[in-house]
């Protein structure tokens, strides 16, 4: 392995930035390919699947065998507000293997009771995102239903490129914070990434079925990242 | 379950591996490039070598690693990877096994 080819791995890897390693295995020569670095032919649509699925494998390609090492930052996901739905969510998202963080300032929610066993911040999002910046391999769901802990968080989201923001709330209750984000200086492509009403549509009810459709919806954005340019997501 | 988000440094076999390095020492790296059935440790799994046989990570169940760590010396040496395949102990001219009945091939090259 190239020394420098480590050193560069490292550094992404320590930064949370996906990236695959191409060992060419007849001659030993490595390389890094990043996210979104275009690589032609056979090889760079098994590079591009390996940065969806983060599965690692040897493919023939031009000839060739090579060895794709994929290395992707875990995904977690931050929640904003300590609400019923974030104590269902909390343990089902870390048992579908997504590390969990809530975050919300009123300290009657956000007590350790409520949620034992999951990072609790009984912060303003804008302090704890300051600490623990979010990044294209995190989701967001904003919860709270109030602007002045929502707003923020979802507008760091959008602008850190977050795999998937969801935002609780009707139609009219999101057609109101579309215009805050567009105050805050949100454009209009970026506050479409959001989902709201949040969570897939399963006919949810309950907290917890809320809980269910966000996490679906969560995995959902996770496994087809990539894919919205070619039409596969609707 | 470990559920930190980021790199444990102190256990990182390619943190490690850079390390080394950094320190002057010779270095090879393992890598499981292939599995069949049952297999220890998935498909891009490290284990990191010097030159005097330390080693760290692992590339099976801890059933193998003897064997890979002395052809990382050689390859340290030569400087030309090497690819190693491991199988049942019975069916292979390894002498090592892998006792769960799966097969991994072992990609073994030194750093730089």
């Amino acid at each position: 392995m190239d020394p420098y080819v480590l050193k560069t791995l490292n550094e992404e890897r320590r930064a949370r930035r996906a990236a695959v390693l191409v060992t060419d295995l007849g001659d030993g020569r490595d390389r890094i390919v990043r996210e979104g670095d275009r690589v032609a032919g056979d090889l760079g649509a098994a590079i591009a699947n390996a940065f969806r699925t983060g599965i690692s494998r040897s493919v023939e390609a031009e000839g060739r065998t090579f060895f794709l090492n994929a290395h992707l930052p875990r995904p977690r996901l931050v929640v904003v507000g300590a609400v019923h739905i974030s104590q269902a969510l909390g343990p089902m998202a870390r048992i579908a293997g997504y590390p969990v963080e809530i975050i919300d300032p009123r300290t009657a929610f956000a007590t350790p009771e409520r949620f034992p066993n999951v990072a609790l911040h009984a912060e303003w999002p804008e302090d704890v995102l300051k600490r623990a910046p979010l990044d294209s391999y995190t989701a967001l769901a904003a919860v709270t239903h109030d602007p002045k802990i929502d707003d923020f968080a979802l507008k760091a989201a959008l602008d850190a490129r977050c795999f998937y923001i969801g935002a609780l709330g009707s139609r009219k209750t999101h057609a109101k914070r579309v215009e805050r984000l567009l105050a805050l200086g949100a454009g209009a492509d970026q506050i479409a990434r959001i989902h709201a009403p949040i969570g897939l549509d399963i006919g949810a009810a309950s907290p917890a079925e809320i809980a269910v459709a966000v996490l679906a919806q969560t995995i959902h954005a996770f496994r087809s990242r990539g894919l919205e340019a070619k039409g596969a997501v609707a | 379950m470990d559920e930190s988000i980021y790199l444990d440094e102190a256990r990182d076999p390619l943190i490690i591996a850079e390390g080394w390095m950094k320190d002057g020492r010779d270095v090879a790296i393992a890598t499981v490039v292939e599995t069949w059935g049952s297999a220890p440790r998935p498909v891009g799994s490290h284990l990191v070598i010097d030159a005097e046989g330390n080693f760290h990570g692992s590339v099976s169940g801890g059933c193998v690693e003897g064997a890979v760590v002395t052809e990382a010396m050689d390859v340290i040496g030569s400087g030309k990877p090497k690819m190693l395949e491991f199988g049942v102990a019975d069916e292979t001219a390894w002498q090592v096994g892998l006792s769960c009945g799966g097969r991994i091939k072992v990609y073994v090259e030194r750093l730089g």
